[in-house]
């Protein structure tokens, strides 16, 4: 097991974890990866990469969906 | 003959095309959607929230299977903004379809047509098949399809103002002049102006806060429906010339 967490900053929040992967830290939120899209360090990750993908200290991670929107909704 | 819409090989059942902002609920969202008989429904690129994960998911209620999801890239003011969300909405979605906006200013809600075309430009060479929100200026959709757009989505009037088609013959002029389909972007606010928008030609209509923002919003999608129906017969049929005097159209001959 891990001793250290990591810290990152995940959708504007600033939070530890010790997931090491995409996978994990979605899994750990509770969020299916099939409809959402990950960005790390403003770099897309394809989904493919999920599994993949490490995580590191500091990583500014950013997980969106998809919402009702029409013309300019905010 | 089926009068179907098709753009690079995509097939599109209807010609109204909806946006799934503003309404009270999911449950009213999907009820509209299917009311209006479209098979594209837009929607917006957002954070996930993290710490209420009880919240649904609007593709709970729209099956991605059943309609084509056509992600924005709305309440973007930049182009590096624009190409981020675009981005994303191709990962999270199915397909390279994006309704591209890059707004130039909050009142108004134009777009920022210099950074629209940049942007387009970029996308377009990333595979992206981008639907561009414009003015309704001919030369900047000419622009718009010259940079790879595979359709011209011009303004009737402001976002969300439904004022109607505000320039009926600008959106002649681009319709003239486009070799790829022009769609009729904000500005809809009654079945009449969706009418008037197909009689002009245009290949399709989107539509949200007129549906979404009328008492009855599943009736005023059915009257949607109908209308962009009744524009596109009535456009394909021909209209009649129009004469300054009366014409009979009882036979004279018989008479008493």
């Amino acid at each position: 097991m891990r001793g250290l967490n990591l810290r990152l900053k995940v959708n504007g929040q600033d939070i530890e974890t010790m997931s090491a992967t995409i996978v994990q830290l979605l899994q750990e939120m509770d969020i299916k990866p099939e409809r959402v899209a990950v960005e790390v360090n403003l770099k897309v990750v394809r989904k493919a990469d999920f599994e993949r993908r490490q995580l590191c200290e500091g990583d500014v991670v950013e997980i969106v969906y998809f919402v009702g929107g029409g013309n300019c909704g905010r | 003959m089926e009068d179907k819409l098709v753009i690079r090989g995509i097939e599109f059942r209807s010609r109204l095309w909806i946006g799934t902002g503003k309404y009270k609920d999911f449950a009213e969202t999907a009820k509209a959607v299917e009311a209006s008989g479209a098979d594209v429904v837009t929607v917006s690129v957002r954070r996930v929230n993290i710490t209420d994960r009880k919240s649904e998911n609007l593709l709970d209620y729209i099956d991605p299977k059943k309609y084509k999801i056509l992600p924005n890239t709305a309440g973007c003011y930049s182009v590096e903004d624009a190409l981020r969300y675009s981005r994303l909405a191709r990962e999270a979605g199915i397909s390279d379809m994006v309704k591209l906006e890059v707004i130039g200013d909050e009142r108004t809600l134009f777009p920022d047509t210099i950074g629209l075309l940049k942007a387009t430009e970029i996308l377009a060479k990333e595979g992206f098949l981008v639907f561009p929100y414009t003015n309704d200026d001919p030369i900047m959709a000419k622009r718009l399809e010259d940079a790879g757009a595979v359709a011209v989505m011009p303004l009737g009037a402001p976002i969300g103002s439904g004022l109607g088609l505000r320039n009926p013959y600008n959106i002649k002029i681009i319709l003239e002049a486009a070799k790829v389909p022009v769609l009729v972007d904000a500005g809809v606010g009654t079945a009449s102006d969706a009418t008037i928008a197909m009689e002009l030609g245009c290949d399709a209509v989107l539509i949200n806060t007129a549906i979404a923002a009328a008492k009855d919003p599943i009736a005023m999608a059915m009257a949607m429906k109908h209308a962009v129906i009744a524009g596109r017969l009535s456009y394909k049929a021909g209209r009649m010339g129009k004469k300054l005097y009366a014409t009979a159209s009882s036979p004279l001959e018989g008479m008493l």
